[in-house]
């Protein structure tokens, strides 16, 4: 699976056992993924939810790294935007029976304008000042969605029915939305990953790294800087249409403000301008505060608190970013001299 | 010689059947969780995050089936009580929730808090036949056995409460201006629509102003100040304790003296009144069902006496002044009266069974007057409250027990 | 028009609570160049302190003093501990820490002391001023932030620690070459808000009652007026903090839809800040290639 990673290309391309290094990372990455498909199987219903789970989380991450980890620009709102997918979606089933899977696309164009309304005076800011924009959008969802009552449910929110698999199949239902979210986990991965390693990609991390020469060179730094906002509220609202349908629930308390902070908690654990950081990630934000509610009955949050300051003194570039650090140690020890070290340093202006 | 095989066969195998059933019939009839030793519930509460102060319902709880544990448990058995975190969000109690349901075979939920995360985990209950029990929220839409035949409450629902504060007005202050301030949640409006309701059509006419508020919120002052620009002579304060005392000190402060009904939710003598300031509340009427454990007419008490002892012993000193530990007592106490009811036949379906048969059930912290009756068409265990004046010093307690359709 | 009084006048006395706080966030972030998110859960926890020392029998201000001193060695020792390890790692890392400080401030609070409200007293007298427009409680809130605030402007601007504090925050290296010891400035700096925070908690406990709760609203309204009146202005965080607090209380009055006050006042604030970016009195950041 690709990441942000190149690889640098000898001259004489090593070769093993008759394939080279690229068609063996296809075999490894089709394996992996053969392997993931049918881990459902293989264990419990409540497992695979779990697991769904965590993939839901990897997106909405993912949608994160892009703005906060290749882009430079932090949010403490995506919270916000998840609601917003996942509400779009559940009008959509509960008011109008739309079917699950025809929801995705709305909710994701719903989000995408979102954010491209939202990236637009966020150009003004930065820092903190950015950080207290998103923390508005964060703060808001929750009210607007009870105001707006009539469409939303207000506060007793919206009781959605059980997605059913398709017939024919004779899976359950856990099962089948297992495989749809990683589905489309895998899409999300690859789409990023395209638009990370091409031009884009390298657009936003200029303008992340040295905005003024970015400029200077022809970038347009708004046009980018609005779309970057806009496919990571696009993702990130994708995955809570996911949530809407997996949980069959949607209430203002689902989407507090704490969630938001975990989405940027679980993107910096990750990695976050890494794309397999968002998995990590989504792992940390759904078992972790169960471990920490194992650990202890009376002050869950203190052990939750305390896995975040270990885990940021240990990786401060997160779980995947420390990976990748170590492989281009070793790769480019093995690479002709001369090779720079591409250092993502996640840094925020 | 098949057919004698046949025969064979068939008899032995109605004979295991048979034997296997007279076995079970004569060791009980156990739903999951349950075994001859050993009785297991579920159970969500907000350990952390912003409503981290209910979590002390769920402690109590578990530390009253200690106690009975170690009494010699119920019926021979000991209860293994499993409560989780989901702080107070509903995809994580749906989470928490299958876990108990699937993983730990759990034989019913109790006492579950909070309306959103019950209402997460309301159709998933429901359609797998699991009692959902006595959840921690006022919410009416518990009591729908037709619907929902695994879901009943317990608490007094908040809008009993506006309906019996809505005839207090309507015999006693008839040409009311009402204002009401509410918590913006499932809580503080089912208390705005429950005065609605309790009014009828002369809702809109009495009730002039509504300000709500966030548990974000610092302070309520200027809500209060916003009401009392309305010119109303009768104000409704649906807030929990923080902002209850917030809402009494102000009402005072600004020199505003309107017929003031308090929530029982925020009606404590040490967590509200007291930090209010108690002279500020002298006048105030509320409602409850519940002994205040600050309030010192019941000092005296030895039911309250118990409480306190439960509590040192449990290691739940600190939480002595806080009447959701009375409440949690009495939940779990309802908890152990349904399953002792249930005998040896410890199945799902009976537990509900006897949830639905309580008759005039007294529990020693609840106000004098006030049981618990079910029936299979009334879910609703407690359906009485009891008005009081606050004197400066303790609530008096004045009139009938009253429930809300009026006696 | 006494409605109006009124409601400025109550916005006044609670943007006071909100400036006190945000004194606190503008220290760190001249000192260190971060937004601690702790810095409420922090002031909480001075404020229980206070609370436990009152309880033992201490006067208010012997309490108040002690606390004082405990909360300014406890934020240092916090930056030297806590913070000191990431310190050179990107922004979004000391971010995580400060929220991961967060939660374990409030979950500690919550398993000490309880979640069950409590009382804190008041070295003010609660009586109505002006016909009962405000407390002299309230007066003497806004009293306390007005003499920190010139005890941080003078700190600043007159002495030494505070020239030296605002080098190494801005650049360390050049710091450091000029002999100044950029660590301990670091750690002075975090001691300082810490004891700014206890002060702001201590003075809004009685207002706001106390409980491991009590700071998370201020937080966000804090953080707020502290960016509306620029990050790095004192004077700023409290004109900041007073016109979060008056803007709120109108709006939530005069709307229609007063459920709505809390997205409302955020969106008017932001807009103010699109026309003035770095905040009413806060300098621009110009950056040369």
């Amino acid at each position: 699976m690709s990441e942000g990673l190149a690889v640098p290309q000898d001259a004489a391309a090593a070769r093993y056992g008759g394939l080279d290094a690229g068609a063996w990372r296809w075999i490894a990455a089709l394996a992996l993924i053969a392997l993931t498909a049918a881990l459902p199987f293989a264990i419990s219903n409540y497992h695979a939810f779990e697991l769904t789970l965590v993939m839901i989380y990897a997106i909405a991450v993912l949608g994160l790294n892009i703005l906060t980890g290749y882009n430079g620009q932090i949010s403490l709102g995506h919270g916000g935007f998840f609601a917003a997918g996942a509400y779009t979606a559940a009008i959509l089933m509960h008011r109008y029976g739309v079917p699950y899977w025809a929801t995705l696309a709305p909710a994701g164009l719903v989000c995408f304008a979102l954010g491209v309304l939202f990236g637009l005076p966020a150009l003004r800011f930065e820092g903190p000042y950015l950080a207290l924009v998103t923390l508005a959008m964060a703060v808001a969802t929750p009210q607007l969605l009870k105001y707006f009552d009539s469409w939303t449910g207000g506060q007793q929110g919206i009781n959605l029915v059980k997605i059913q698999p398709p017939p024919g199949l004779g899976i359950d239902r856990d099962r089948w939305l297992y495989l749809v979210v990683l589905v489309v986990l895998l899409l999300a991965m690859r789409v990023a990953a395209n638009m990370l390693n091409g031009r884009t990609g390298r657009a936003f991390v200029a303008i992340r790294d040295q905005p003024i020469a970015a400029a200077a060179m022809g970038i347009d730094v708004a046009r980018y800087k609005t779309l970057a906002f806009g496919t990571s509220t696009a993702l990130t609202g994708i995955a809570g249409a996911l949530s809407a349908m997996v949980i069959s629930f949607v209430a203002p308390e689902s989407f507090s403000l704490f969630l938001s902070l975990s989405f940027l908690v679980g993107s910096a654990v990750g990695g976050i301008a890494t794309i397999s950081g968002a998995i990590v990630g989504g792992l940390f934000i759904e078992f972790v505060p169960n471990l920490a509610n194992d650990i202890s009955d009376a002050a869950p949050w203190a052990i939750y608190g305390l896995a975040m300051l270990l885990l940021m003194y240990a990786m401060p570039r997160g779980v995947a970013g420390s990976v990748g650090l170590l492989l281009r140690r070793f790769q480019s020890r093995r690479a002709a001299p001369g090779e720079g070290d591409q250092d993502h340093k996640g840094r925020m202006p | 010689m098949k057919v004698q095989h046949a025969v064979t066969a068939g008899l032995s195998a109605a004979g295991l059947i048979l034997a296997s059933s007279l076995i079970a019939f004569a060791a009980g009839q156990y739903g999951p969780g349950v075994s001859d030793t050993e009785i297991k519930l579920g159970n969500t509460m907000p350990y952390s995050g912003p409503a981290s102060s209910y979590g002390v319902i769920g402690k109590v709880d578990a530390a009253y089936f200690a106690m009975i544990n170690e009494q010699g448990g119920i019926n021979g058995r000991k209860i293994t009580f499993i409560s989780r975190d989901d702080s107070y969000s509903p995809p994580k109690t749906v989470e928490q929730v299958r876990q108990l349901v699937e993983q730990d075979q759990v034989l019913l939920i109790f006492n579950s808090l909070g309306t959103p995360p019950n209402m997460a985990i309301h159709g998933y209950l429901n359609d797998n036949k699991v009692p959902q029990l006595f959840p921690a929220t006022g919410a009416d839409q518990w009591n729908d056995p037709k619907h929902f035949p695994w879901t009943m409450m317990w608490l007094p629902s908040y809008s009993i409460e506006s309906h019996i504060y809505a005839r207090y007005i309507l015999k006693n202050l008839p040409n009311a201006k009402i204002a009401v301030l509410y918590q913006n949640d499932d809580y503080g409006k089912d208390y705005l629509n429950g005065l609605r309701d309790g009014l009828g059509d002369k809702a809109s006419k009495m009730i002039v102003a509504t300000q709500s508020y966030e548990t974000t919120d610092p302070t309520v002052d200027s809500q209060i100040v916003a009401l009392q620009s309305s010119g109303a002579d009768v104000l409704l304060t649906a807030a929990i304790p923080k902002f209850a005392a917030q809402a009494v000190r102000k009402v005072y402060d600004i020199g505003w003296k309107p017929t003031h009904f308090l929530n029982s939710v925020g009606n404590a003598v040490g967590t509200v009144m007291k930090p209010a300031g108690l002279e500020k509340g002298v006048g105030i009427i509320s409602a409850a069902f519940a002994k205040d454990p600050t309030d010192p007419q019941w000092q005296d008490t030895p039911e309250y006496k118990e409480w306190l002892a439960f509590m040192n012993k449990a290691g739940l000193s600190a939480n002595t002044t806080d009447v959701q530990a009375v409440i949690g007592y009495s939940f779990a106490q309802t908890m152990v009266a349904v399953l002792k009811a249930c005998g040896d036949n410890l199945t799902r379906e009976n537990v509900m069974k006897q949830a639905a048969s309580l008759h005039d059930v007294k529990l020693p912290m609840l106000l004098p007057g006030i049981t618990l009756s079910t029936s299979a068409d009334n879910f609703d265990p407690i359906k009485q409250m009891q008005l009081q004046k606050f004197d400066g010093t303790t609530w008096r307690l004045f009139g009938d027990v009253l429930s809300a359709s009026g006696s | 028009m006494h409605q109006l009084l009124q409601q400025i006048f109550s916005g006044l006395a609670a943007g006071a609570v909100y400036a006190s706080l945000a004194l606190a966030l503008v220290m760190i972030y001249r000192a260190t160049d971060l937004v601690n998110f702790a810095q409420g859960e922090m002031a909480m926890f001075s404020t229980y302190i206070a609370w436990t020392l009152v309880n033992a029998g201490l006067p208010f201000w012997a309490a108040f003093v002690l606390t004082l001193v405990a909360s300014f060695l406890g934020g240092m020792t916090i930056e030297r501990i806590i913070i000191r390890p990431v310190e050179n790692a990107p922004v979004l890392v000391t971010v995580v820490v400060t929220i991961g400080l967060l939660l374990i401030f409030n979950a500690l609070a919550g398993w000490i002391f309880t979640y069950t409200l409590q009382e804190f007293p008041s070295p003010f007298p609660d009586r109505p001023l002006f016909g009962a427009l405000m407390t002299t409680r309230d007066l003497g809130v806004i009293g306390v932030t007005l003499v920190m605030l010139l005890l941080l402007f003078a700190f600043f601007r007159f002495t030494a620690t505070g020239l030296a504090m605002r080098a190494a925050a801005q650049n360390p290296e050049s710091a450091r070459l000029c002999g100044i010891p950029v660590g301990r400035m670091l750690a002075i700096g975090w001691g300082l808000a810490a004891a700014i925070g206890a002060t702001a908690g201590i003075m809004v406990a009685p207002v706001l009652f106390l409980d491991p709760n009590m700071m998370g609203g201020v937080l966000l309204y804090a953080f707020t007026g502290a960016l509306l009146g620029g990050i790095t202005s004192p004077v700023g965080a409290v004109v900041g903090g007073l016109i979060v607090g008056v803007t709120e209380n109108l709006v939530g009055t005069y709307l229609i839809a007063s459920q709505l006050k809390l997205t409302v006042a955020l969106a008017l604030i932001i807009l103010v800040l699109v026309f003035r970016p770095n905040g009413l009195f806060g300098t621009a950041i110009v950056r040369r290639v």
